[in-house]
């Protein structure tokens, strides 16, 4: 099974983008991370490689706590999160564009038989 | 070529709802026809590469949709429905929306499409669809993402090319 490993993949799961949020403001050790969550500490291992994986967290080992701090590079990726949705919609209306216009251009041409109700 | 208008999508986090806001060089009774005439909407909406077979369509206040998306050798990819709440032209139309393909049902969008008269006979339209919770609105945020992802460019370029 190939495994998604992108920023879109990070977002996905609601604890992942708090742990994001979190990361915005400071690094943070995984106990700092886990104690804002109800789940077990392993999900947030779990949740934290993923997002290594993704390329959005990076681990630094500082003494012996291990510090998660953001990649800001891959982040702006995320920032743009809204852009293929705008794009799916864009593409319908540019569609629509072509549409109007020619039912403008040719107006006989549009079901001449069907009276506007 | 002319400038092609932003198509605007206004998502705040936390939120359940998302609006879209796009403007049109047509006059208002078109782009409502447009989107209230079944044989013109599956014209549009489909994605590239794709089609749009409608199974039903009663544009009407009180009426219902079902259609699908299909691709070139008639398979049906993902299928819809709705109730139509209302249909006012060329003011507003106000429907429910369902993706079948999900594991559960009852994850449905209230959509809310109203169409505005601007000066020089353009038209703004705006969708504004409501989600039952944060992440339903999410979900369907990223499965905008990854069609949008996957299907690209191409089909768009053709079309402006096409209507330059």
């Amino acid at each position: 099974m190939e495994t998604r490993r992108d920023v879109f993949q990070a977002i996905a799961d609601p604890v992942r983008r708090d742990i994001l949020n979190m990361l915005t403001h400071k690094q943070l050790n995984l106990n700092s991370i886990a104690e804002n969550f109800d789940i077990s500490r392993p999900a947030i291992s779990q949740h934290i490689k993923i997002l290594t994986e993704c390329g959005l967290v990076t681990i630094n080992q500082q003494g012996r706590e291990r510090y998660c701090y953001l990649q800001p590079k891959k982040m702006s990726e995320v920032s743009d999160w809204l852009e293929p949705f705008r794009k799916l919609w864009e593409e319908r209306y540019t569609k629509l564009d072509a549409l109007l216009e020619n039912m403008q251009a040719n107006p006989r041409t549009k079901k001449p038989k069907r009276k506007k109700s | 070529m002319k400038a092609k208008p932003e198509t605007n999508i206004i998502a705040e986090p936390g939120r359940m709802d998302v609006s879209i806001v796009r403007e049109f060089d047509a006059p208002r009774d078109l782009v409502f026809k447009a989107h209230a005439d079944p044989e013109l909407i599956k014209q549009w909406l489909g994605p590239k590469k794709y089609e749009i077979k409608i199974h039903y369509y009663h544009s009407k206040s009180g009426g219902s949709y079902r259609y699908s998306v299909v691709d070139k050798s008639g398979h049906a990819v993902a299928t819809f429905n709705g109730a139509i709440h209302e249909v006012t032209a060329p003011e507003r139309i106000i429907q429910t929306f369902e993706f079948e393909g999900l594991p559960e049902r009852g994850h449905v969008t209230l959509d809310c499409t109203t169409f505005e008269a601007l000066p020089g006979n353009r038209t703004r339209v705006t969708v504004h669809s409501v989600c039952r919770s944060q992440a339903d609105r999410d979900a369907m945020m990223a499965s905008g993402m990854e069609s949008g992802v996957n299907e690209g460019y191409e089909k768009l370029d053709a079309l402006l090319t096409k209507t330059a």
